[in-house]
């Protein structure tokens, strides 16, 4: 029987009320007394020098406050990079500075040249148009692989070339590789672009910012998913403000998925600005504009290759990786390209080998950083797709040849740094076969053929190292950041609790999930627990909701610090019991004398804290205490995914007829929400697979830059999905057992879609090795008829 | 600046607007109704949808001033005045028809306007009719199944709660 409260309850979401009833409070939703508006003046260029900016006439136009260029930023920070990555030589990654206004030079269409502020949106906008900028045009570096020639031009004169690192992981010993890929019963290699997508969560970004001469004090209001982070960014790295001075709320947010993590230009600017314009400063995003300042997702370009002994089993695994960073460092986009793809090649393979080689690209394009499964997509794709083509040119069964492979006994060590606690990727595997009814697609191709149309069944398999992370060994692999987490659980005097967390929730249902473990914990009802997030001087410093992490570090942090309220709370009941601390039990509510008739209510304790006329005199009075978690491993996440499409011959029309999710999870505590988790991400990568595309022409002109244009799946592009996550191998290292949910569905859904493309194509009678994503139908057409 | 005045969720209400004012900002600026929000500036993600006469229009494309008299219906007026939610709110709630809550005002009032011409649309209707309205975080899978439910129809075979 489903339980209907507690861990493991699909509670309906306490936040849906305001969402529901247009009583949300996101943070264009806010405005400050006497606001002005900025509004940025963006390069229509991809590459280009400045040679001088007049602004004299925009700052006569009407309600014009004051113009700021690139001057005005002279010695105050640039945007930092969170991750130091080294590279195969021993040496750091080159970091060119990242400027809140363009200082020299524009290095990709969106880059901020001026901001005009001004009382009104409308009259900032009007203003802007008056700014005289003499650009001279550069030739534009797009191509990744032309950009790291010698001689090419620089996308930042001050650096030896383009490449931001060549880095390395696994396997050293070329020649050992190379000999098992010459003698190798199989070798399969595939050419693969990840295509660059645009997260576009449904809310643009906004920033306002206000200070205040008395106090000195700043707070800004802005699109994050950690809030804390971005204080500490702003204050330490950019502003060189003092952090008590300075308070960051992140509101309701409108959806994150990775690109609400960084510290961008625009933040910094409205609080730099309300100090010097002495004025509420705000900035809302267009969409337009978000397609041209949100930092992107994915873009890599890879050669991957897969050596198989006689017996199918995997013997070594190669991977050479162009990785595009764009034309800055985002905040975290070294890490993605390196730490969270590289470690995650050997996927659910016991592969002995691999060799992992990236080079990341300085380019003028968008920056790039993390989206939704950051890494952990790309090295899913090039693994899940090559497998797939060496089934095909083996001629065995796709789901067999990756069970064989299987990684079966756990802890496993990869050969690529990471340490696998726990997993059943067979029983996994066995709970898609059935949920799926692969043994019935044979008649589903037939009925499908019998209408004109190709059938196709794609598998793919998917692992991911979440829970990030721990902070040590971060530490050792560039990360300028602890990853831990914190919670503060308040009780009340009536026993209402307060719990304070680092986590942001911008869609993820932290206020109604979080209340459910620590009402279970101590046996109230989840409405007397409340969550509160999103605003730094409310928090203590948490590092923020990204990387499925939110519970199993955030979650875990809430349970020691409940546990140490009810370790107190038990020193309150025993005096209260006149009982020994260790005969107390605490359930339902109650706390008990063991093997008596004895209790006390939980109310009557927590009044007792805060009167504390009858107390224990060596226990301090309140209830209220603070945990800080830092997670000894990843936690891994699996799961094997189905999809079934159609092809239409005549048009090259792809159709997702049925899509099947089957994942380990480990413990689960609102499954009503996990399920909603992995469709939003299937919903997601069907979108890679099929339609998004963000792209730049020959002269690095964004073509995609709105929704008219960038291919956003829409309610008839999806199916409805059949979702099993009843596959539960619980995390061994952390309290609730919990792995993480959120990044499963992006990361196992493209791999699985365009396998089934490439089986329906190839059950047309023509041998079709590879099409690249987004899988439209003039490319599958192409293919076709090609 | 020109005098607008229009019913919104009932109530007489008036502005003066500039003649680029949208009717979205008109609600949101003048009126102070957040509810409705703006997540494109192409009238494609849906953000936006109000009732005006009835009708679902997406007020980020329609100027203030093109509904000057009209009767104006957005997301704050469709819960009871005891807050007790519609039929289609209820749905979204029990069905997990929402995440971020960014998009789900206009979902809440692009399906009102379909179930009031057909009280019960199959899922491709459904499917169809929200082609206007983007989401990115549900996958639409529950925003499918709420509205089915809100519609009176039994979804318990579709898969996942």
């Amino acid at each position: 029987m489903p339980k209907d409260s507690g861990i493991g309850a699909s509670s309906k979401r306490r936040e849906d009320v305001r969402f529901l009833t247009g009583a949300g409070n996101y943070t264009d939703d806010i405005n400050a007394h006497g606001q002005a508006h900025v509004y940025f003046l963006r390069s229509d260029i991809a590459h280009g020098r400045i040679n001088s900016i007049n602004t004299s006439a925009a700052e006569a136009m009407p309600g014009v406050v004051k113009v700021f260029t690139g001057k005005d930023f002279e010695g105050v920070g640039g945007m930092p990079c969170g991750w130091e990555v080294t590279d195969r030589h021993g040496a750091p990654m080159q970091e060119p500075p990242h400027p809140i206004l363009a200082q020299g030079k524009v290095r990709h269409v969106g880059d901020p040249i001026a901001a005009v502020v001004a009382d009104s949106l409308e009259q900032a906008r009007d203003a802007a148009e008056a700014i005289e900028v003499d650009l001279d045009e550069l030739p534009a570096v797009l191509d990744m692989k032309a950009a790291a020639q010698e001689g090419a031009t620089l996308v930042h004169d001050d650096l030896k070339n383009n490449i931001c690192y060549d880095w390395h992981l696994g396997e050293e010993d070329n020649d050992k590789i190379n000999g098992i890929f010459a003698n190798a019963a199989h070798v399969t290699t595939l050419d693969l672009v990840n295509n660059r997508l645009v997260a576009n969560p449904m809310e643009p970004r906004v920033a306002l910012a206000e200070y205040s001469r008395g106090t000195d004090e700043y707070t800004l209001y802005t699109t994050s998913q950690n809030p804390h982070v971005i204080r500490l960014l702003m204050c330490a790295f950019v502003l060189g403000l003092p952090e008590h001075k300075v308070r960051v709320v992140a509101p309701d947010v409108g959806g994150g998925f990775g690109t609400k993590i960084f510290h961008y230009a625009e933040e910094a600017f409205c609080t730099f600005a309300a100090k010097a314009c002495n004025r509420p400063v705000k900035w809302t995003s267009s969409r337009s504009e978000a397609f041209m300042s949100d930092a992107q997702g994915r873009d890599h370009v890879s050669t991957i290759e897969l050596a198989l002994d006689a017996d199918n089993n995997f013997i070594a695994l190669r991977t050479n990786t162009y990785a595009n960073l764009g034309a800055y460092l985002s905040t975290f986009s070294s890490s993605v390209p390196t730490w969270l793809h590289g470690t995650l090649m050997a996927g659910n393979y016991k592969t002995p080998v691999i060799q992992v080689n990236v080079k990341a690209m300085f380019t003028n394009t968008v920056p790039v950083d993390a989206y939704r499964g950051a890494g952990r997509p790309e090295a899913t794709y090039q693994l899940e797709r090559v497998i797939d083509k060496a089934a095909r040119e083996l001629g065995v069964d796709p789901i067999a040849l990756r069970r064989q492979n299987f990684v079966t006994q756990f802890p496993y060590d990869t050969p690529v740094a990471l340490t696998y606690d726990t997993g059943d990727y067979h029983g996994t595997m066995d709970k898609l076969e059935a949920a799926a009814d692969i043994a019935g697609f044979a008649a589903r191709r037939t009925e499908s053929e019998a209408k004109g149309k190709l059938r196709g069944l794609g598998i793919n398999c998917y692992i991911e190292a979440c829970g990030i992370a721990p902070s040590n060994i971060v530490g050792m692999l560039g990360a300028r950041a602890g990853l831990y987490d914190a919670a503060t659980v308040r009780v009340n005097a009536t026993g209402s609790i307060s719990v304070m967390v680092g986590a942001h929730s911008h869609g993820q249902g932290h206020e109604t999930a979080f209340p459910q473990v620590v009402a279970d914990m101590i046996g109230i009802d989840e409405s007397m627990v409340e969550i509160v997030h999103g605003d730094t001087s409310k928090i203590p410093f948490g590092m923020g909701t990204y990387g499925s992490r939110s519970l199993a570090v955030c979650g875990s942090a809430m349970v020691r610090a409940t546990e140490k309220v009810i370790d107190k709370a038990k020193k309150i009941a025993a005096h209260l019991l006149e009982a020994s601390e260790a005969d107390i039990e605490l359930k339902d509510g109650q706390f008990s004398v063991a093997g008596t008739d004895k209790s006390v209510a939980w109310g009557d304790v927590t009044l007792t804290a805060y009167v504390p006329h009858n107390f224990p005199l060596e226990v301090e009075p309140g209830l209220e205490e603070t945990a800080f978690y830092d997670p000894a491993n990843f936690t891994y996440p699996a799961g094997a995914y189905a999809c079934e499409v159609e092809v239409d011959p005549e048009t090259g029309k792809v159709s997702i007829e049925a899509f099947t999710a089957a994942d380990d999870f480990g413990n689960i505590i609102n499954p009503m929400i996990v399920d909603g988790q992995v469709h939003g991400g299937i919903g997601q990568g069907i979108g890679q697979a099929l339609l998004e595309n963000c792209a730049y022409d020959e002269n690095g002109q964004l073509l995609s830059a709105s929704f008219m244009d960038y291919a956003m799946p829409r309610a008839d592009d999806v199916p409805f999905y059949g979702v099993d996550h009843s596959s539960q191998t619980p995390c061994t290292h952390n309290p609730l057992g919990v792995k993480g949910c959120g990044e499963a569905g992006a990361i196992g859904s493209p791999p699985a879609v365009v396998n089934a493309v490439l089986d329906a194509l190839n059950s047309g009678g023509k041998a079709i090795d590879h099409i690249d994503m987004p899988v439209s139908p003039s490319r599958v057409w192409t293919a076709m008829n090609s | 600046m020109t005098q607008v005045s229009m019913t919104v969720n009932g109530k007489s209400v008036s502005g003066d607007v500039e003649g680029r004012t949208l009717l979205s900002s008109f609600l949101r600026d003048h009126l102070s109704l957040t509810g409705t929000h703006v997540g494109c500036d192409t009238a494609q993600c849906g953000a936006c949808v109000v009732h005006v006469n009835g009708e679902a229009v997406k007020s980020c494309n329609m100027l203030a001033l093109e509904a000057d008299g009209a009767d104006v219906g957005t997301i704050e007026g469709q819960a009871a005045e005891d807050g007790t939610l519609n039929v289609i709110q209820q749905a979204f709630q029990d069905h997990h028809g929402l995440q971020c809550g960014f998009c789900t005002p206009g979902m809440v009032m692009s399906a009102a306007a379909l179930l009031k011409d057909k009280p019960r649309p199959s899922e491709a209707e459904i499917r169809k009719y929200l082609e206007g309205n983007l989401c990115r975080c549900t996958g639409y899978h529950n925003i499918v199944k709420a509205i089915m439910a809100a519609s009176g129809q039994d979804v318990s075979s579709i898969a996942a709660e």
